[in-house]
This record gives C-alpha cells, structure tokens and sequence, in this order.
C-alpha cells in the first residue's frame, strides 16, 4: 500500500495573529509554524500502517522552501519519503490540482489530509483531490481500517457517527480519533537524524487558473469587559441573558 | 432557437436545503435567507432543491420561489457523491451561477466535490452578504475565527458554504411553487454499513444554546447537573478537550480546535479555563458564559458574562431559577 499523508504548514495555535501590507498577508515574523494537528493524526495513523501492514509512507505539501523544516518533522516522525510542490498554497482548488498531480504520478492508494487546516479552514482539499483523482471519499474520518482493497471508516456526523465501507484508491478527511492525542509521536534524536538522510524531493507546479482570491484580512473589533454577576445573584445572570442578550 | 431559450432565462441563485427525516434543518432555512439576500443584489429568483422532504413549501416562508423536489429511495442516507451529482444537476438545469449551502458536515463533505464538478470557485465559512457581485466578493472566518477573509471568487459559478447561525433566519415570504425532480443517481463507491445517533439529544452543530464543561467538575459522575441545566435550556451537552481525553464524557462532545467547531447562540462553560486551542472552536458562538472558580481563568477575558463562583453551587442554584424562569415565560 503507498500512503501519501498531506502535510498543511501551519501557525502554532498559540500563535499572534496579525498582517502585513495593509492587511493582505498573514505576519509571520515570530510566528512557529508546526504540522497541522488534523493532518499529524492522519500521519500518525499511517505510521501504524507502515508498522504493521508494511505500507509506504511520503508526506507532501504545496508550499515555498520555508516549509521543509514541517516535511523534516514529518519525516522525523517516521515517513519515509517527502516531496515539496514548489509554488504557493493560494487556495484550495490550486492546491488540490497540485496534489492531484503528486497523486497521479506516484500511483498512490491511500491518500490521508487533514478535514481542514487550522489557518485557513477551508475544508476543501481532500474532498477536491478524490474528485480530481477518482478515487473514493471519506470525510471527518475517526476510524481507518485496511483490508487488501477494502476500507472500513467510521465517519463523524453531526450528533453521531457513521460506519461506512469503501475501497482503495480512497481520500480520508482525517481529524483526532483516527488516532488520539496519546498516540502522536514526538520525533526522538535517532529519527530526527534518520529524517537528514530520508529524500526530500521539490517538484515544479502546473499551472492553475485562479478560481478565488484573497483580498484582505480584518481582525475582529476588540471584545467588551465581561459582565461579571455575583454567584448570589443569579436572577440577575437570567434577566441579562433574556433582556439584554436575548439569548434564553 | 435553444440557444436564444437559454439567454432569456433568468439566472436563479440556487440552494441546497437540508432535511433529516423529511423535516427541514433550521440551517436549511438560514441558507434560504442567504440565498434570497443574494437574489435580491442580483435581481434575481431563488430555486431550492430538497430532497426527500415532506412539505416543500416551508422554504416559501424564508424567500424560496422555486422548490425542486426530489424523492428517491436511492437518496435516503447521505452519500456526499449522490447528493452533490443531484445538486450539480439541479444548478445545470436551473443555469444557476450562485450556489449556496451550509457548513454542516454533510454540506462540507459534498462541496469540495460539487465545486470540481461544477468548475465552481468555492468559499466556505462566509458570514455574511456578498459585500460586492462584481466581483463577488464574500467576507469569510480564517484562522480559527481569530480573522475575517476578503476573498473573491473569480470563476463563471459561484459556490458559497455559509458558516452556520452567522446570517440568521429573515422571513421572506414568497409563494413557492413546487417542481419534482429527478436526476440521474451516479454509481457510488462508498457505503453506509450502520449510523449510531443518539435521536433524543440536540446535536452541538444544530444547538442554539451550548453547555459544556471541563475538568473543574472533577469526575464523570458529576455531570447530571450539566444534563439537568441543558436539558432546562434544550441544549447540547459539550465538553473540554481534557475531559474526552480522560474518557469522562464521548470525543463527539470535545468542543475546540481539534474538536467540534461550535456556533451557538449561547454557550455556556462551566469549569473550563479557556486554553486557546478550546476558545479557537467556540468562539464564532455569540454569548459566551462562562462559571469558574478562579476569577484568573482566561476565559473571563473571551467571556460575555461570567461568575465566579463554585460550579457546585452555582449550577444547581441556576436550574432551579431557570426552571422558575422557564415557568413564567
């Protein structure tokens, strides 16, 4: 089985967010940039399918040089394999086409992103990348199970889940419960030395036209002082929250 | 002739209204709003398709002109690709250039594919009105509804994912008159084994008031109060990401970054400090409540009202007052 995990190069959620050129670029001076947690679960899992099932391993990302430092991670953490898709993330059809490419050429099965990045949010790589490659899709994946060809895939739904069976070649929207958090690896020296030696490879981009654009940033106007209210004095809490906020 | 047909024919802003069993979700009538708010900047007509619904003519209350109707057995449990072949058939035959749907997890597993299929550029968390129709440009949430995104979609049709309870519902009323559809239903590589949903509860994607809770309530055993109160409200039970970790409460009801993302109306935290990567998933919520020993809590700065106090001591206090509250309304 060749497992290709998409690797999304993200703000550190502690991170201060502010921009740049009159608010048309994120800041990332001083800003860590770490592998986005949707796709290091999905990364994780598929360490235990290199373990166990002897599956390849090669994470991918869309992104300039100033990614790499996130594929070495990830290597670190036990893939075997990196490519770098040598163009900027612009949006998220731009970047499916990109990965449909890396998916098409390297006649990978098992295909595992993230159900969203923690910047953008977008939600739209994966569920793009099985339309652009026709492969089957399942997303806000919690479970992964492999048997030859067959897929069993327990799906988060609003108020449930859903088990679903699917066959390879297979996208999976990955998220925490497709491993938990106890389960993520911290690289440890032997990996992270292992990691210099494992080939990291940077592909050129094909073209893409440009379906949307950003235009610019706002932050949010700063929040009002809480409101506190004594804890004697709840009739006060009820009569603000049906009064004055009119939420109950 | 077809060709001149096709000029002359006005071109609607289509929806996609979701239902569970035959009964339209609140979030299908919000998308209707959207849509009409659309049309209206367009001057042009909205066409909803439903599929497998019992009344149609509900979306008429929120501006809806047109319904499509679909039934078919074939669609009875989601399938994102079914489902976005048939609204993809729908926008053909409708020649729709705006597509609006909503930020469920059914609506955001289908859009990426409706979106390739439709050579679509989709933006997805949008929050309000286009600020502009040419070029159509939408104000969306990003980085975790840390900043709002200007983006503009360039392409011929457009695809708006609108984020949920962030535009609300407007009464509109319109007539709509009702069509029956069917399109052609793709083969499907994906099937549905079995669905576990608890039906009694209000799921945290479809609640307009939250109560969620953390480790300061010191053990699972304690929750029948944080049952009790949500229960009172009709809300939804959540929880911190700590306390699914520790297997206190199911990881369907971890709220946050990693977790489910939450757009209530109301959310109420009791015992939970606020880590960052928590107040990252709740905050597109509009009120924000928060009761919690230590005043040094950081979610008292994100809050809109808060107590300090002792959960067990102010919760029981408070259902009892809602209850009395709930009484006289």
């Amino acid at each position: 089985m060749k497992i290709l995990v998409c690797i999304s190069h993200v703000p550190d959620t502690t991170s201060k967010i502010n921009f740049t050129d009159g608010g048309s670029k994120f800041d990332t001076n001083g800003v860590q940039f770490v592998i986005n947690p949707n796709d290091e679960f999905g990364l994780t899992r598929s360490m235990w399918f290199k373990e166990k099932q002897g599956a390849s391993v090669t994470v991918v990302n869309v992104g300039g040089p100033e990614t790499e430092p996130t594929l070495r991670k990830a290597l670190a953490i036990g893939a075997d394999a990196a490519i770098r898709v040598n163009t900027e993330a612009i949006d998220g059809f731009a970047v499916s086409k990109q990965l449909a490419k890396v998916i098409r050429d390297g006649g990978f099965d098992l295909i595992i992103a993230g159900r969203e990045s923690i910047d953008y949010n977008g939600g739209m790589v994966p569920g793009m990348i099985a339309e652009l490659t026709n492969a089957n899709f399942v997303n806000n994946c919690i479970s992964l199970e492999i048997d030859g060809t067959n897929a069993t895939v327990i799906r988060e739904i609003d108020g449930g889940k859903e088990t679903v069976t699917t066959t390879l070649p297979l996208v999976v929207g990955g998220q925490k419960g497709i491993v938990q958090e106890s389960d993520l690896r911290i690289p440890n020296m032997r990996g992270i030395m292992m990691a210099r030696q494992k080939p990291l490879t940077v592909v050129d981009s094909v073209e893409t036209p440009t379906e949307t654009s950003s235009i610019k940033f706002e932050k949010p106007q700063p929040k009002g002082a809480v409101t506190l209210v004594d804890p004697d004095n709840l009739d006060e809490l009820i009569n603000l929250l049906h009064n004055e906020a009119k939420v109950i | 002739m077809l060709e001149i047909l096709n000029i002359n024919k006005i071109m609607s802003v289509l929806v996609y209204t979701e239902s569970e069993n035959g009964k339209f979700k609140k979030t299908a009538f919000e998308v209707v709003s959207y849509a009409k708010a659309v049309a209206n900047q367009l001057g042009t007509t909205v066409t909803a398709i439903s599929i497998n619904t019992n009344d149609a003519s509900e979306l008429g209350n929120y501006g809806a002109d047109k319904v499509l109707n679909v039934n078919s057995s074939q669609l009875e449990t989601f399938n994102a690709k079914a489902y976005s072949s048939a609204i993809q058939q729908a926008v053909e035959k409708e020649n729709a250039k705006v597509v609006i749907i909503s930020s469920s997890a059914d609506s955001k597993y289908l859009a990426p594919i409706l979106a390739i299929g439709l050579n679509a550029g989709y933006a997805s968390n949008v929050i309000e009105a286009p600020s502009n129709t040419n070029p159509f440009t939408v104000k969306r949430t990003a980085f975790t509804n840390k900043a709002f995104n200007n983006t503009t979609i360039n392409t011929d049709i457009k695809l708006v994912g609108v984020s949920n309870n962030s535009f609300g519902l407007i009464e509109n009323s319109s007539a709509a008159s009702t069509e029956g559809f069917s399109p052609s239903i793709p083969e499907i590589g994906v099937h549905v084994d079995s669905v576990d949903k608890a039906s009694d509860k209000v799921s945290i994607a479809d609640a307009e008031i939250v109560v969620s809770a953390g480790r300061g309530l010191k053990g699972p055993e304690n929750w029948g109060m944080i049952e009790e109160l949500a229960s009172v409200l009709g809300a939804a039970t959540a929880c911190s990401k700590p306390v699914s970790d520790l297997g206190w409460r199911p990881h369907g009801e971890h709220v946050g970054q990693t977790g489910k993302p939450v757009a209530s109306n109301l959310y109420i935290a009791i015992g939970i400090s606020g880590a960052i990567q928590h107040l990252a998933g709740i905050n597109a919520s509009k009120v924000k409540v928060v009761i919690n020993t230590d005043p040094e809590a950081p979610f008292f700065k994100a809050a809109d009202y808060g107590v300090v106090g002792d959960a067990f001591e102010v919760v029981p206090n408070l259902i009892e007052k809602l209850k009395a509250f709930k009484a006289q309304q």
